[in-house]
């Protein structure tokens, strides 16, 4: 890192933003209260993130804690009820279809669309024409409003006027029930995702290949390797931290599933028919916002959030283990020599 | 870490935005297949597919908002243009107040943006060139930030809006987003890379005291990366739902989104109207899209290589 600069400038101003230096206004004597008063500028640039992560991040979590122990409907005051939320919920078989559909969803649409991503980086991958379009077209879904796109998606997957149907019907097939099977919902929603998804991270792979070197793969042809093993060896190996990336944020984008399934069934029954479009996000909508259960949707948001500790707790291991990013070197160091020892030979 | 990671990343962004500026050296391992016209004429075909699939919704929900809802629900379904639209934009305007929304989309998504290019940018350039007490500490916990999830804090956000009084109120929607750590870690990343420690020196020497510096230098300096957090921060606030959906409870204070859920609830039998009142919040932002769009392709990516 470049070296930082001390700012010297003592200045009288009041110190009051930042925490820290409140209790030097008056008494400047001392050496270090001296100097967190020298620093009211960097403090007061960095205050409105720390405080407004106080007031609309942390309190609300505190907060929610607290309210997981409660019955409350908003109206009147909470009655505390220890642990009889999670103890609901852990009988509630609506909250366990919930928590099965996320991860149906999840995994039908996050391996096809990593999958399809990697082919789309490999394609725009080297000097090809019309780049600049490609990936913008790419992209575009990305950046659309889901809420729209999902309404677009409902009636292409209409079971009755739908156009997907249609073409089926067209070719002489069985219409399929999209919207209202246990599999064709979730098909629905998958497909959903992986439109808006792709594109994203195919470019994101596509960064990641432009960073390999290619004296790297110059050294493999020199060796005599083949274009899979080149792929194998080389190339999946030098993207597993895009690839984790990629991994870690599906798996946040999955489990906070909402949009989707909310407009797909919106002016219908929550969740759809059998409420197999039910998510862990859209739940817990309904429980407070519908049903005004604060209690329990707190509840329900701590469990998810468990899920998601689980989840980066099992990334982060990946990601330190195999990669050793995260880990201080002289962990790593025996994994790493294995690993470039196996380079040339490939 | 920033050390080695800065230049690469600026190498990524630049490639990015000039596609044609790192990979006009051919890749040796593929050049039989990539260099013969087979191979170039078959990797377009399945790319055009894939431009297909993702313009194709857009295609239909411009075809669907001009045709009435005979020609919507009737088989088969007609697959060009029509000729409904001002009945369908009429009811819009009927149903919901598509105008206010807009209004009110643009004041959200438009405020959010400019407070989090001020206050982010403040912060990266504190944290990049300045050294304080406790900054360590203090940018770590910003980064641990990173990992509480929204939908953590739905219920007791509503509460807190409930106590302040700010239910309904588009300032529930601005002030809890005016400073975010992926802005503030974005920034300082740009800030140490680009913003030479001599410059600043020398300001210093002149007597420009630190919010100077940062207006006059690193303001100008970080302008790219400015861009994109602006452009950024204004789409996510432009397309945000579940939120909105959740304090704006007043139909003549709703978000754009929230407009077009409940035009689909009211309206489902009337779907081209819903189509036509998707493309109000549909294609305005796709404009803002592409007008960035260089931009804001590559930063995505090099934010994520840092990641």
């Amino acid at each position: 890192m470049s070296a930082p600069i001390r700012e010297k400038t003592a200045t009288t101003a009041n110190p009051v933003v930042g925490g820290a230096p409140t209790a030097s206004i008056s008494t400047a004597a001392t050496g270090h209260r001296f100097s967190l008063r020298r620093f009211w500028p960097q403090y007061v640039a960095i205050a409105p993130f720390y405080v407004l992560f106080l007031v609309f991040g942390l309190f609300p979590i505190v907060f929610s804690i607290v309210l997981s122990f409660t019955d409350w409907d908003g109206v009147g005051s909470p009655a505390f009820v220890g642990l009889a939320q999670y103890q609901y919920l852990l009988t509630d078989p609506r909250f366990w279809n919930a928590v099965s559909n996320t991860f149906i969803i999840w995994i039908i649409s996050t391996v096809p669309m990593l999958f399809l991503a990697l082919v789309l980086a490999f394609l725009l991958h080297g000097n090809i024409r019309a780049k600049g379009f490609y990936r913008v077209a790419f992209f575009i879904p990305n950046v659309t409003s889901m809420v729209a796109m999902a309404i677009v998606f409902g009636s292409v997957f209409s079971d009755g006027f739908g156009l997907v149907n249609a073409a089926l019907r067209a070719v002489g097939a069985d219409p399929v029930g999209w919207l209202s099977s246990y599999w064709g919902i979730k098909v629905t929603i998958a497909v959903m995702v992986i439109w808006r998804w792709t594109g994203y991270n195919a470019i994101i792979y596509l960064a990641g290949l432009q960073s390999i070197s290619t004296e790297l793969y110059d050294a493999a042809k020199v060796d005599g390797a083949n274009t899979w093993q080149i792929f194998t060896r080389i190339t999946i190996p030098m993207l597993r931290p895009v690839i984790l990336f990629t991994v870690i944020t599906s798996t946040i984008g999955g489990l906070g599933l909402f949009t989707e399934p909310q407009i797909l069934f919106n002016g219908q029954a929550v969740g759809g028919p059998d409420e197999a479009g039910m998510t862990i996000v859209l739940y817990q909508y309904d429980q407070a916002f519908n049903q005004f259960d604060f209690g329990y949707g707190s509840a329900i948001a701590w469990v998810l959030f468990f899920f998601s500790v689980v989840f980066a707790i099992i990334n982060w291991r990946l990601l330190s283990e195999r990669d050793g990013l995260k880990t201080p070197r002289r962990l790593r160091a025996p994994r790493t020599v294995t690993t470039s020892a196996k380079g040339p030979r490939a | 870490m920033s050390a080695d990671t800065a230049p690469r990343t600026t190498n990524t962004a630049a490639a990015l935005g000039r596609p044609n500026a790192v990979t006009d050296r051919p890749d040796d391992h593929r050049r039989g297949f990539r260099h013969g016209w087979v191979g170039r004429l078959v990797t377009h075909l399945c790319l055009i597919v894939g431009v297909v699939l993702s313009i194709f919704p857009f295609y239909w929900l411009l075809v669907m908002s001009t045709s009435s809802n005979a020609q919507i629900f009737g088989y088969p379904p007609s697959l060009w243009f029509s000729d409904h639209t001002m009945q369908n934009l009429a009811t819009v305007f009927s149903s919901v107040d598509m105008l206010r929304a807009l209004g009110n989309t643009v004041i959200v998504a438009g405020g959010t943006a400019v407070l989090v290019m001020l206050f982010d940018s403040l912060a990266a350039f504190a944290f990049a060139k300045y050294e304080f007490p406790f900054k360590r500490s203090l940018f770590t916990v910003m980064l641990a930030t990173f990992l509480v999830p929204g939908s953590l804090s739905l219920v007791p956000s509503f509460v807190l809006m409930a106590h302040l009084g700010w239910i309904g109120g588009l300032q529930a929607l601005i002030v809890p987003g005016a400073a975010n750590a992926f802005g503030i870690f974005l920034l300082r990343q740009f800030a140490t890379g680009s913003i030479p420690n001599e410059v600043i020196d020398s300001a210093r020497v002149d007597g420009a005291g630190f919010f100077r510096t940062w207006w006059s230098i690193a303001v100008p300096m970080l302008r790219g990366g400015l861009a994109f957090l602006g452009i950024f921060t204004f789409i996510t606030a432009w397309n945000d739902y579940v939120w909105p959906l959740i304090v704006l409870i007043d139909p003549k204070g709703q978000t754009l989104q929230v407009a077009l859920a409940s035009l689909s609830s009211v309206n489902a039998t009337d779907l081209g109207s819903v189509m036509a009142g998707a493309v109000i919040s549909v294609f305005p932002l796709i404009g803002v899209f592409i007008i960035g769009s260089r931009h804001f392709i590559a930063n995505i990516a090099a934010g994520a290589l840092k990641g």
